[in-house]
């Protein structure tokens, strides 16, 4: 029922782990269906520099938290802000339609992330 | 790649015996049961020889058994019909929070009708509490609806004790027993049911035949109107292949039943127990005693049930999480959940459901594989880090 690049990410998810002394943490649970994500980035001059995912979640949640952390790495913040579950979905070949919601974990995490950093950031 | 198929529950293969049953009535003959002339002689004879098989199995006569194309459809007939015929009597129906949607979703659907239903509740081995089931009956009840086994977990509920309350108040009692047939005894002279369902494709038979049994002097409206097949109670024209099989699944049941039982047991005795020792952080899901040989259910905590299935699917074992049917939903198990498992132990459990075919050898393989997959999962699993 998964897409070969789901399967693919699901089998060696990409960027597993925390990152060292992250510059911002997203912690989210996914309102459907209760599962959870944690994605920790450190940004260096706007940049994130790294990213890494811990999830709790189906397979669909694995695979698009992995694939999350390879759309932004390197990536601007401004231009990681605007991705969206759907680039996600997309750049897994898509989901099946009951899994889409699951996609919506790793977006809201990067964007709670992201979140996290800049008030860290405002505070100092 | 090895094939090991450890989602009995969900469908059975098809036992070669069973297969060599019904191939005539797909060949030879293939006339139908209703015609006076040569074509449909044979047919009519297979479907009163597997009427018979599976009456041997229930312990009733043939006047009581209704063919139906499945187990969901026996369900529907039972709890419709009851309701539909006793109307004038009541409108109330208790059943269990842990039913297959096959029985759940009929209560509900009746409620458009102005039925009203009970969910009992279950303990934590997933247990009925009968004095929870005596005060909830009402002058209103007309129908008790319990399942004898549990589809999920195994759970057996006492229904010889149920069927008792039940005459007792002269209320009709149905018993969904269709994970129970062939794996525990099913005579409904001692169970004092009134109607019990079985599916032929948990039996080792095929998709698409099911029956119902209907105590004599049972009233009940039928579902599918039409000619006089089933004695007026069914129309359709019936299944010959179908009946002929389950007819021979119910006959093999009979014989092997004691055997399978023991073979089924053993065999989840040494998954739980080299489960539990090699992995750590993991619960068995329902009564220890009170089960059908053959379910383990088990919790891993910190991780998600689907997530292990894919790894174990990658690994040619199939198993699931909660039933089938409720997989592609979001919502953790029914079952599960009302037995007061949390939400992540509910959303990280696995249904093994063992067959005749499962050997030793099969429950070795996945206690070699289980373990690297679930510390792989854990290692992703944001609720593991603090738990070691
Ligand atoms: C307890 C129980 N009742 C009813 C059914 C439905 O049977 P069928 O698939 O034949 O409609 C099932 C099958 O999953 C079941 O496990
Ligand atoms: S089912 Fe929860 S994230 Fe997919």
């Amino acid at each position: 029922m998964y897409s070969e690049k789901v399967m693919d990410h699901f089998s060696n998810p990409r960027n597993v782990g925390e990152v060292d002394g992250p510059s911002g943490t997203g912690m989210v649970g996914n309102p459907a269906c209760g599962d959870i994500m944690k994605l920790t980035i450190k940004v260096e001059n706007d940049k994130i520099t790294d990213v890494k995912f811990k999830t709790f979640g189906c397979g669909a949640a694995i695979a698009t938290s992995s694939m999350v952390t390879e759309l932004v790495k390197g990536k601007g913040l401004d231009e990681a802000e605007k991705i969206s579950n759907n680039t996600v979905a997309e750049a897994l070949d898509g989901l099946p339609p009951v899994k889409m919601h699951c996609s919506n974990l790793a977006a809201d995490a990067l964007h709670a992330a992201i979140e996290d950093y800049k008030k860290k950031n405002a505070a100092k | 790649m090895k094939k090991i198929y450890f989602d009995n529950n969900a469908t059975t293969p098809i036992d070669p015996e069973v297969f060599d049953a019904m191939m005539p009535y797909l060949k030879e003959e293939w006339g139908n049961p209703s015609s006076i002339h040569w074509a449909g002689r044979g047919a009519r004879k297979a479907v009163e020889e597997g009427r018979e098989a599976v009456c041997k199995l229930l312990n009733c006569t043939g006047l009581e058994l209704i063919f139906t194309s499945s187990g969901s459809e026996g369900d529907n007939h039972a709890i419709k019909g009851i309701a539909y015929a006793k109307k004038d009597k009541g409108n109330h129906i208790i059943t269990t929070k842990v039913e297959h949607p096959a029985v759940l979703n009929t209560c509900k659907a009746l409620a458009k009708d102005g039925f009203e239903t009970t969910y009992l509740d279950v303990d934590g081995d997933g247990l009925l509490n009968l004095d929870q089931l005596k005060s909830a009956i009402t002058p209103k009840t007309i129908l008790i609806t319990v399942m004898y086994a549990n589809n999920e977990t195994g759970v057996v509920f006492p229904i010889k004790e149920i069927g008792e309350i039940a005459k007792g108040r002269g209320i009709t009692f149905h018993t969904d027993a269709v994970q129970a047939a062939g794996k525990i005894p099913l005579d409904v002279q001692k169970l004092g049911v009134d109607l019990l369902t079985i599916s032929g494709h948990k039996l080792y038979a095929p998709k698409g035949i099911a029956a119902l049994f209907v105590k004599r002097g049972v009233r009940l409206v039928p579902l599918i109107h039409g000619g006089h097949h089933e004695r007026n109670r069914r129309g359709g024209t019936e299944n010959v292949a179908g009946i002929a099989a389950i007819g021979k699944a119910a006959a093999i049941a009979m014989r092997d039943m004691d055997k399978e039982a023991a073979h089924l047991a053993s065999l989840r005795a040494r998954l739980e127990k080299g489960l539990a020792e090699r992995v750590p952080h993991i619960k068995i899901n329902g009564h220890p005693e009170k089960r059908l040989p053959n379910t383990a259910n088990v919790s891993f905590e910190f991780v998600e049930g689907e997530s292990l299935l894919l790894n174990l699917d990658m690994k040619g074992v199939a198993a699931s999480s909660g039933s089938a049917c409720t997989s592609g939903s979001l919502e953790p198990s029914h079952v599960l959940l009302a037995m007061g498992l949390t939400h992540e132990m509910s959303h990280g459990s696995v249904r093994f459901s063992l067959g005749k075919m499962n050997t030793a050898e099969d429950i070795d393989y996945l206690l070699e594989i289980m373990p690297p997959i679930v510390e792989r999962m854990r290692g992703m699993s944001p609720l593991y880090a603090g738990a070691k």
